[in-house]
């Protein structure tokens, strides 16, 4: 399968209360895995996934925050992070686990019409 | 067009399901190849041949068969989303079978577009 298209993952859902995030996560890797071109998304509630310092032993859910750090390994270095999704939840770009690039709304909109294939979980 | 679609919620809980089915109907009758319908997350459940709604509903699941055998629609459920959720090969509604997510991942590159239906 030699063809490479752009894939956006757009995740939009806070980490735990479902298994959106978890299981996009997984998506996430597989894809990079096919050695398509991969960036990652995150808006709305989504933006919680990368907070730093997450901790589940209270859920008994396994913390996966982790994983997001092991995706530079997959080659996946395109995280964009909606600024306005921070700044209404009070976060900023240092409370990422990972380096990202914050866009605007618009700037986020304009990216996603270059993508070929878009998966919003 | 060669459409792909992804059905990413369970069956009667949720709408996009029988979205998801109406619009694959709808393409087809407009000439439009569903190549592969991949059931991830609590979509996994739209393929439990266990499934046995009131007699005055519709039937999710034999719907989806039905589709597959009239239509060679591939329908792929995600395996480690399938095993969560206690689907296995045993309990397999006919023209569904369990695969990886790289199916998903395929879809996307050999499909014109790939729809997404789900919250």
């Amino acid at each position: 399968m030699s063809e490479i298209k752009k894939f956006m993952f757009v995740n939009r859902k806070a980490p735990y209360g479902t298994i959106y995030a978890l299981e996009s996560l997984e998506v996430v890797l597989i894809t990079a895995a096919f050695d398509q071109d991969v960036s990652l998304a995150f808006v709305d509630d989504g933006v919680y996934q990368l907070k730093k310092g997450q901790q589940t032993k209270g859920i008994e859910t396994k913390n996966f925050s982790p994983t997001y750090r092991a995706l530079e390994d997959y080659d996946v270095e395109k995280l964009y992070v909606m600024k306005e999704s921070l700044d209404a939840r009070g976060l900023s770009e240092d409370d990422m686990v990972v380096p990202v690039t914050v866009l605007s709304g618009a700037e986020m909109g304009a990216l996603m019409d270059q993508q070929d294939v878009v998966l919003s979980f | 067009m060669k459409l792909g679609i992804v059905v990413n919620e369970g069956p009667y809980q949720h709408q996009s399901s029988d979205t998801a089915y109406l619009f694959a109907k709808a393409a087809i009758a407009k000439g439009h190849e569903v190549w592969r319908v991949f059931f991830y997350h609590d979509g996994v459940n739209n393929s439990s041949k266990l499934t046995e709604p009131p007699q005055d509903d519709r039937h999710i699941v034999n719907r989806w068969s039905k589709l597959a055998e009239e239509h060679k629609v591939d329908l792929v459920v995600c395996v480690a989303a399938a095993l969560r959720r206690g689907i296995k090969d045993e309990n397999l509604a006919q023209g569904f079978r369990i695969s990886g997510l790289g199916q998903l991942t395929e879809a996307g590159i050999k499909c014109d577009r790939l729809i997404t239906f789900g919250d």
